[in-house]
């Protein structure tokens, strides 16, 4: 090797990492700055850093009755949420992905085309008003509890599962479900996780649905809620007076922000650990 | 057909239909399994495209979408003719061509630092960082983005007027909107993106890498002659699928940072459906429009797909 390549091989070294670097603190830089105007007592200015610390603003939200309820509206519709959506994703995509099951292909392709054509928001609308789910939480938990792209990923995983295994168990009398429950579900734990937690993340961030089908302010979920603090749109429902408040107005709306965040950010190590290129890349092909 | 019952054949040699039903009959556990999730696509999939021909009529709620009268193609008439068509269209194609134009470039250049970078560990923690966004909700980078660009105490404002600038109101100012919205998608998607250009990385062969060190290949060169070329069908891919998807400008994205001063250049078809169908009780006309966006997507994505069998060897479907 020359010493000029060499040479030329570690300036590009300190390039990429300095460009990775600069990414990171890009990435960073905007979330820091949230946490810190959360953390910046009553009449001081913001700064990247924080120069005194007070959590004023967290204990005067959390003292709010109405945010603790939109919280637990949150934590009830994505548990409910992922119940649903995983049982009907998973009793689809495994018939689906049985080789010998007639009508597969002509089925999946129903599927599918719903995939590639919607007709948009308002004939959808239509459907959960007639069938009277307005205002009601069963329309946040059905109007999308099937992702077509998990639900192809999930029948992709079980396709490439041994085929043997479950041989084995139908010649032992087994039934269908009786297969699906203790011999193809145990294998697919990677899957189910990563694809419940997909499920978890759409519900926890929905804010747009809530406002389309609920009516009930007392039933909006955090997302909703945070949103009208954010515009200061019915603060007034979610925060007392100002003539009360010992945090900044800046303060409470971005503790607001971290405070719906958190949860996120507990769950995203398990994101993270199942998570891999493979499970999900190449998901719609097949 | 007297054929059939006069020779009733012995179990093993069943006609075709005996056959078909002995199969079926067989599989009744999964078709059982099959009946909720297909019940589901029936009611919240397949009942909307039955709707979708309020589009053709003048729907009334009391009549129902049955009995509600026929008008023909009045509705799209009226969109194509009218002067919000082609600011709604513009406003659309401009950010979603913005957001693949300049967002894609930043996806492979992270992919390829990466890649690429001799510190491993500081490679695995950007890559988990950057897409941490990915799985915020738009609300929350719409909170995020007022701490950054709130005129009075928007970090970058305070940058711009330390700068000895003016404040810039980006959320409601024309000029600044679009930026901010393809901006924070950059901030938002990037490392997502990059995740499948990186696993087209990992997966070129180490030989050829090690084949061009011997020849004397610099970085650049490698990147240049191997890598680049070994993520090409992907990056077809990505953006052949995103073309599919060109009349998605991001609704939930611009629904939650748009306001009135900015509709000129942000309204897009999905929120501009949104507004006239639930709104302004317009059902016929926004379904019109919706179903005007869901066939030129549909149109789309199937060319794509072509076009993607032909150059990178794999359709998207």
């Amino acid at each position: 090797m020359t010493r000029v390549r060499r040479q030329n091989d570690r300036a590009f070294d300190r390039t990429v990492n300095a460009f990775l670097i600069a990414v990171l603190l890009a990435t960073l830089t905007p979330l820091v700055y949230v946490v810190s105007v959360s953390l910046t007592p009553l009449g001081q200015t913001t700064s990247l850093l924080p120069r005194a610390v007070s959590f004023n603003a967290y204990e005067e939200l959390l003292r709010q009755p109405a945010l603790i309820r939109a919280l637990g509206n949150s934590v009830f519709l994505t548990l409910s949420g992922v119940l649903i959506s995983m049982i009907l994703t998973v009793c689809t995509a495994y018939p689906l992905s049985r080789p010998d099951l007639p009508g597969r292909k002509f089925l999946t392709g129903v599927i599918l085309f719903t995939f590639l054509f919607s007709a948009g928001l308002i004939p959808l609308y239509l459907v959960i008003r007639d069938l009277h789910l307005l205002n009601t939480y069963w329309a946040l938990l059905l109007h999308g509890a099937v992702s077509v792209y998990n639900l192809l990923v999930m029948k992709n995983f079980f396709q490439n599962l041994p085929e043997s295994l479950e041989e084995a168990a139908k010649i032992d009398g087994a039934s269908d479900l009786q297969v699906l429950w203790h011999i193809v579900l145990p294998l697919s734990k990677p899957i189910l996780l990563t694809i419940g937690l997909f499920y978890a993340v759409t519900q926890w961030n929905s804010f747009f649905e809530p406002v389309l089908y609920l009516s009930d302010a007392r039933m909006m979920p955090l997302p909703v809620v945070l949103r009208d603090i954010l515009t200061g749109l019915n603060s007034a429902e979610y925060i007392e007076s100002a003539a009360t408040t010992t945090a900044p107005p800046d303060g409470l709306k971005m503790a607001a922000v971290v405070l719906t965040t958190i949860p996120m950010l507990l769950v995203y190590p398990w994101i993270q650990r199942y998570f891999t290129s493979g499970t999900l890349s190449g998901g719609v092909k097949g | 057909m007297t054929n059939v019952i006069r020779s009733a054949p012995p179990a093993a040699r069943r006609s075709p239909r005996q056959r078909l039903l002995a199969r079926l009959w067989r599989h009744r556990g999964l078709y059982l399994m099959l009946l909720p999730g297909l019940l589901w696509f029936a009611l919240f999939r397949y009942w909307p495209l039955w709707n979708a021909q309020i589009a053709f009529k003048d729907f009334q709620p009391v009549q129902g979408v049955l009995h509600s009268p026929w008008v023909g193609l009045e509705h799209f008439q009226a969109f194509f003719s009218s002067f919000y068509f082609s600011q709604l269209m513009t406003n659309t194609l401009v950010i979603s061509f913005a957001k693949l134009l300049i967002g894609l470039p930043p996806a492979i250049i992270l992919a390829l630092a990466i890649h690429e970078s001799s510190r491993r560990g500081l490679a695995r923690v950007t890559q988990t960082v950057t897409y941490l966004p990915h799985f915020l909700s738009w609300v929350i980078v719409f909170g995020i983005l007022l701490a950054m660009l709130s005129p009075g105490s928007g970090l970058l404002n305070k940058g711009l007027v330390a700068a000895g600038g003016d404040p810039v109101s980006f959320l409601t100012d024309p000029g600044a909107f679009r930026a901010v919205v393809i901006f924070s998608d950059i901030w938002k998607e990037t490392g997502w993106s990059a995740i499948l250009f990186l696993a087209a990385l990992i997966g070129i062969s180490p030989s050829l890498y090690e084949a061009a060190e011997v020849d004397g290949a610099t970085r650049w060169q490698r990147i240049r002659h191997i890598s680049l070329p070994g993520m090409l069908d992907v990056i077809v891919l990505v953006t052949l699928l995103r073309l599919g998807h060109i009349l998605d400008a991001g609704f939930y994205q611009i629904y939650v940072l748009y306001s009135l001063p900015v509709y000129s250049v942000a309204d897009v078809i999905d929120t501009w459906v949104y507004r006239q169908g639930i709104q302004n009780f317009q059902f016929s006309l926004a379904t019109a429009v919706g179903l005007f966006k869901g066939l030129i997507g549909l149109l789309m994505i199937v060319i794509a797909n072509r076009v993607a069998r032909r150059f990178a060897g794999q359709g998207l479907y």
